[in-house]
């Protein structure tokens, strides 16, 4: 699908608290010590709300996979409060919060990040796996997303038997295949040509995305903005402004 | 989780045949210099364990192995034998001497001379001919691998003459020996004859065997000979440890083998620690994944822990084989090796150091993943 969307611009304030999926307020992280220290988010605002596709953009080193790293509970902060799915995620110790990632979170990396030596659908059906399920049942699982996502016949075949758009599609069917909450896409395309990152993005929308499922993509590539519910464009660790868009079939598309 | 790490490591052929080259090396290695090293100390003790009849030696107070025994004066035996609780003894010769075949062929043996009227000390193990035979005049018997030395690849005989020290000797018996520390050669003859063969002037009573009156403990008897004669008795078994214990103390053996045991293990944490670390630097992108995506570390270490156990355990069981086949081919065709077995106790010894090794050569790979950081997943 194509999508097509106006924009608008909006604050964290004007977003009712109770649809939130993320809620980050004046969240802070160094890294470094000393004259070496380095201040990448400055007190930044964040919210994502439930069942939106949210985009998360800016310059390299504006503090964009900080961000997501801290809102995907891999990265601690310095200050502020992280909430994600009601729970804030500074109280949760190490060990919880690897079980809350797996029971909510799907990830999906630039670089694909597959098991070379396992198959798409052994690859699909590592988070089940991981939370306790019969192998035959996850793959099983794993299978049948495989096949919405296009990929069948493609079951067995390892990532170096598969193209980019191929591996970044099991890829998705890994982070979705335990249903997740919250859906985190570092440069999903970037590895991609712009026909099969259009491809992906379509899918992300098109399967990943409902009601109960909030999107955040971390992106570089402006082909894909017109796929966003909300743009969020940060700059020097705060987010500077956040563009609220609605994506419906047929509008004519409205960028700044 | 288990099932993905081995498919891990299934998926590196190339890698996962270089782990498990280094756990077989290793443990071939080890297991073969061990096993060798077992087996030339049982054969310090094999004249020993041969001589099943008598459970007390009387020897010089200056002996510590059998090998190396000194003189005793003829009429000790007579001293021996009235000892209260010894029930029979007898003298026992040992000694080397130089044997020369008709053809020419000049070897070193080890010669044992039993009491010439029962013949005590002989193993019965007879291969060809019987005990009885060796009354016969100029009558010895050799071991197997003796003959093959003589006459190589000659079938076993009887009748062949040899010399030793220019006296006539004929071979009347094949038995079975086990294999001697000194010398592959090993002659049976009446004590009155290995007297005459050595030469050696007129004191030549190396030892006098003994057996206890049943009922009776052998230590106590050795004690009462030993008090009484101020020579020096024990049992078979104090024997037989003091003769290994006397090559441990004596000889370089313990440190040659033990130098070559050290290398094996050396060698097997090399291979296998660079091989693993390789495999987990080149999947650490992909751990640091499956962090992100919420496996705790405690599942990645019994991860990383499947994959050492699985090469660990492959690796033992091939180079165990390899050492089972090795010395059951040579215990078979290769005299020199004859009574080297893979004992039981080693191949357990083994499997402990191979698991040593694993884990020691793993520990460092395990590091890697237990703090690598997930967010470098998101760093492209």
């Amino acid at each position: 699908m194509t999508a097509n969307s106006h924009t608008q611009t909006a604050t964290p304030e004007q977003i009712e608290t109770h649809d939130l999926t993320v809620r980050c307020r004046g969240v802070e992280k160094s890294f470094g010590e000393g004259q070496t220290k380095v201040k990448v988010l400055r007190g930044t605002d964040f919210d994502v709300r439930a069942g939106e596709m949210s985009f998360l953009v800016g310059p390299s080193g504006c503090g964009k996979t900080t961000l997501i790293s801290i809102v995907g509970g891999i990265l601690s902060s310095d200050a502020g409060d992280v909430e994600v799915l009601g729970k804030n995620l500074g109280r949760m110790r190490n060990r919880k919060l690897a079980d809350y990632r797996l029971s909510n979170f799907g990830f999906i990396f630039q670089q694909f990040n597959l098991l070379p030596a396992l198959s798409a659908a052994e690859n699909a059906s590592i988070p089940l796996v991981a939370r306790g399920e019969s192998t035959r049942k996850a793959e099983h699982a794993a299978i049948e997303l495989l096949e919405k996502l296009g990929l069948e016949g493609h079951n067995h075949k390892t990532p170096s038997q598969l193209s980019g758009g191929q591996q970044q599609r099991v890829a998705i069917a890994r982070a979705l295949v335990h249903e997740p909450k919250l859906l985190i896409c570092d440069e999903p395309t970037a590895s991609l040509d712009a026909a099969s990152g259009r491809t992906v993005m379509e899918l992300l929308r098109d399967i990943a995305l409902d009601s109960h499922r909030s999107v955040i993509v971390v992106t570089h590539d402006n082909r894909i903005f017109d796929f966003a519910d909300r743009i969020a464009h940060m700059a020097d660790g705060v987010i500077s402004k956040v563009e609220n868009t609605c994506n419906e079939t047929g509008d004519e598309t409205d960028k700044e | 989780m288990i099932t993905t790490a081995l498919r891990m490591l299934l998926g590196d052929r190339t890698k996962l045949i270089g782990l498990i080259f280094g756990v077989a090396f290793s443990t071939l290695l080890i297991c073969q210099q061990v096993s060798i090293f077992f087996g030339l100390l049982d054969r310090a003790s094999s004249v020993v364990d041969d001589v099943r009849e008598a459970n007390v030696w009387v020897m010089d107070p200056s002996v510590k192995t059998i090998d190396a025994p000194f003189p005793l004066r003829d009429t000790e035996l007579g001293r021996v034998r009235g000892v209260q609780g010894v029930d029979w003894a007898v003298p026992f010769f040992k000694a080397q001497v130089q044997v020369r075949t008709r053809g020419g062929n000049l070897e070193n043996a080890v010669i044992l001379g039993v009491d010439d009227a029962s013949l005590v000390g002989v193993p019965d193990a007879f291969v060809l001919g019987s005990i009885e035979d060796l009354a016969q005049p100029d009558a010895i018997a050799i071991n197997p691998a003796g003959f093959r030395l003589l006459f190589p690849g000659q079938e076993l005989d009887l009748g062949r003459k040899l010399e030793l020290n220019d006296r006539r000797a004929k071979i009347v018996a094949i038995v079975d020996a086990s294999p001697a520390f000194a010398a592959n050669l090993t002659i049976f003859t009446r004590y009155s004859l290995a007297t005459q063969y050595t030469n050696n002037g007129r004191n030549q009573l190396s030892f006098i065997i003994a057996k206890s009156t049943d009922g009776l403990d052998a230590k106590e008897v050795a004690q009462n000979i030993a008090d009484q004669t101020g020579l020096k008795a024990i049992t078979s078994d104090q024997f037989r440890i003091e003769s290994i214990m006397y090559i441990l103390a004596n000889t370089g053996i313990p440190v040659s083998f033990g130098t070559v045991v050290v290398l094996g293990a050396i060698i097997g944490v090399a291979i296998v620690g660079l091989t693993f670390n390789q495999f987990i630097m080149e999947n650490l992108k992909q751990y640091a994944a499956l962090k992100a995506i919420g496996i705790r570390n405690s599942r990645l270490l019994c991860m990383t822990i499947a994959q050492a156990t699985f090469v660990g355990v492959i690796g033992y069981g091939l180079g165990l084989g390899a050492a089972a086949a090795f010395f059951s081919n040579t215990s078979r065709n290769v005299d020199a090796l004859r009574g080297f077995y893979l004992l039981p106790e080693v191949a357990v010894g083994v499997a402990i150091a191979a698991a040593v090794i694993v884990f020691v050569s793993t520990l460092l790979s395990m590091r890697r993943v237990l703090v690598v950081d997930p967010a470098t997943v998101f760093r492209g």
